[in-house]
């Protein structure tokens, strides 16, 4: 399962592949990694259906998340991937506009790493 | 009738009336007095024994000659000796006459019209210097009285300066503990003002609190996720010694190097802007020092951003930033600068999320994301000025009104609700760039589209 995961901070993917380095390993999963909104759907659309499942973190320069979550939602692939965003600020205006826009999950920062892979495992 | 008597006569009298003998020079007194009776006498004798006639003359010469030389001889009565000199060509020539009758009566006779015309002319010469005289001494009364007038006015001014010397003396005074009241009112104004800047620096880093926790949580998270990471390959690295596995093991152990140095990395971070918030909070040192504007910009945009997003969890804006990565680092004082930055910043935030001013049916209100943005750009040097940089703050909110325009750079002008603003903050923002930074604070603002603060700092 391809996973991508949105976030302006860079070691975020060096934490992913640490964290997941079993399941990469094992290429039960696979991890690309975008690091703003734009970033994102530049991918997106290069790599139309290959990413399964988007990581995005909310509060980024420039686009941000929620307006990611909308052009992928709304705009683009049919059918869209699952989206689950991650925010520092687990209020609930947030957690309704992602929800509205479609968001499949909604985590809260600091990531529980053992919750995340739970979910995954649901995933595939 | 001799003539002698008569001017002695007068003489004495109008000496004893000017020089107030009878008081002023009784011993001259008793003189005159005695000299007065002898020429009563000897003019009642003249009248009444013809025969005496010529004796009486000479007694009569003798009492002019007396009274002449009293005047001559005594200083006191100098002011008289002008008269004393009208009188003296008659008494002369009376005196010549007198002797010529004694020693010749028969020559006499001859020659009594020369003594006629002598006679005449000493008296007009008398009458000339006594009308001379008297003019002379009307005209010295005149200045008299004209110099005691000066006097009068003299000492008149002179107590008219002493009472005004009282009234300045008086009012010095009055001035002067006037001042001092001011003085003590100013010194407890700059404290006031001292207390108050304080204040405003504890109300923005209040606004910075939270936007620094959510700073630091990021870092801190790594922090503890890489460290958690980094207990699960120490676990995996025992199993592979155990296994005899040492590619792996070497694999795993710079793996732990890896994330040792993103914790580091990361506990550094924190440890920055943890130290950012004590400068804010820290009285400026004042020091200039080479600075990275888009830097400063960029990370009070996100204290201030956070800090906002912290108080009020519904509040959500956009931000953008566009940087001009050729602006070279220039020479400011970071906390003071940061400070007008977030206070700018903070301020477009409040705005672009005050509801618009455009009637709520509009298509432009309906579709209104709050929006900020932070540009910053190197202007090249004109004839006028040298290199420039400048920082943009622009909001979409609803603009200032131009009857408060004037006076949002006022101190204690917010139009914030009582408690929220201390009013302070674009005036230090003005003092900081103008006085600290010999730079520019300007605003352009339109009703309805928003607001644009603009800070020119020479590069």
């Amino acid at each position: 399962m391809k996973i991508l995961v949105v976030d302006d901070e860079r070691d975020i993917q060096t934490l992913f592949e640490q964290r997941f380095r079993k399941e990469i390993k094992d290429k039960s999963l696979e991890f690309v990694f975008a690091f703003s909104g734009e970033d994102a759907l530049i991918y997106l659309n290069q790599h139309e259906h290959e990413a399964v499942l988007i990581l995005s973190d909310i509060n980024m320069p420039g686009m941000s998340g929620l307006e990611l979550l909308g052009h992928i939602k709304q705009k683009y692939h049919k059918p869209p991937p699952m989206v689950m965003m991650i925010t520092a600020y687990g209020d609930a205006e947030n957690f309704n506009m992602a929800k509205q826009l479609g968001a499949d999950d909604f985590l809260t920062k600091p990531v529980d790493f053992t919750l995340l892979k739970e979910k995954f495992k649901l995933i595939y | 009738m001799d003539l002698q008597i008569f001017i002695a006569f007068f003489i004495i009298l109008r000496l004893r009336k000017k020089f107030k003998t009878k008081t002023a020079f009784p011993q001259w007194e008793k003189i005159l007095l005695g000299l007065m009776f002898v020429c009563i006498a000897l003019f009642t004798v003249q009248a009444s024994f013809n025969f005496l006639k010529p004796l009486s003359g000479w007694i009569a010469n003798g009492v002019v000659a007396v009274v002449l030389g009293i005047i001559y001889l005594n200083d006191e009565f100098s002011s008289e000796r002008p008269t004393m000199f009208a009188v003296l060509p008659l008494i002369l020539v009376s005196f010549v006459e007198d002797v010529f009758k004694l020693i010749s009566i028969s020559f006499y006779n001859k020659i009594h019209y020369f003594f006629e015309a002598a006679s005449f002319f000493a008296f007009i010469w008398m009458i000339a210097l006594l009308i001379i005289n008297n003019k002379q001494r009307k005209a010295l009364i005149k200045e008299q009285s004209k110099t005691h007038e000066e006097e009068q006015k003299n000492k008149f001014m002179a107590s008219m300066k002493a009472q005004l010397e009282i009234q300045v003396a008086e009012r010095t005074a009055e001035l002067t503990s006037q001042k001092e009241t001011l003085e003590e009112a100013l010194t407890e104004l700059k404290t006031t003002q001292a207390q108050l800047i304080q204040s405003e620096k504890l109300a923005s880093l209040g606004e910075l609190t939270a936007g620094i926790a959510h700073e630091i949580q990021n870092p801190l998270n790594f922090i503890n996720n890489f460290s958690e990471v980094n207990t699960e390959l120490i676990e995996e690295m025992k199993e592979a010694i155990a296994k005899g596995d040492s590619e792996e093991v070497l694999a795993i152990a710079a793996d732990i190097a890896a994330n040792e140095q993103k914790i580091n990395h990361h506990g550094k971070r924190a440890d920055s802007i943890v130290k950012g918030m004590l400068q804010h909070s820290r009285n400026s040192n004042g020091i200039k020092e080479p600075t990275d504007i888009n830097k400063l910009a960029d990370e009070y945009l996100r204290l201030a951003y956070h800090g906002l997003r912290a108080k009020d969890k519904s509040f959500n804006a956009a931000m953008k930033t566009d940087f001009d990565r050729y602006i070279p680092p220039i020479n400011v004082i970071p906390q003071d600068i940061g400070r007008v930055i977030l206070n700018l910043i903070t301020n477009a935030f409040y705005a672009a999320s005050q509801p618009s001013a455009l009637p709520d049916n509009t298509v432009a209100a309906n579709h209104k994301t709050p929006t900020v943005w932070v540009t910053t750009a190197l202007i090249p040097p004109t004839e006028d000025e040298g290199t420039l940089v400048s920082l943009t703050v622009r909001d979409n909110g609803p603009g200032i009104p131009a009857n408060i325009m004037d006076k949002i750079f006022q101190p204690f002008f917010t139009t914030k609700p009582t408690g929220q603003g201390t009013g302070l903050g674009l005036s230090m923002s003005y003092d900081i760039i103008t006085k600290g930074h010999g730079g520019q604070l300007t605003v352009h603002t339109s009703e309805g589209t928003g607001t644009e603060f603009t800070i020119l700092l020479p590069a």
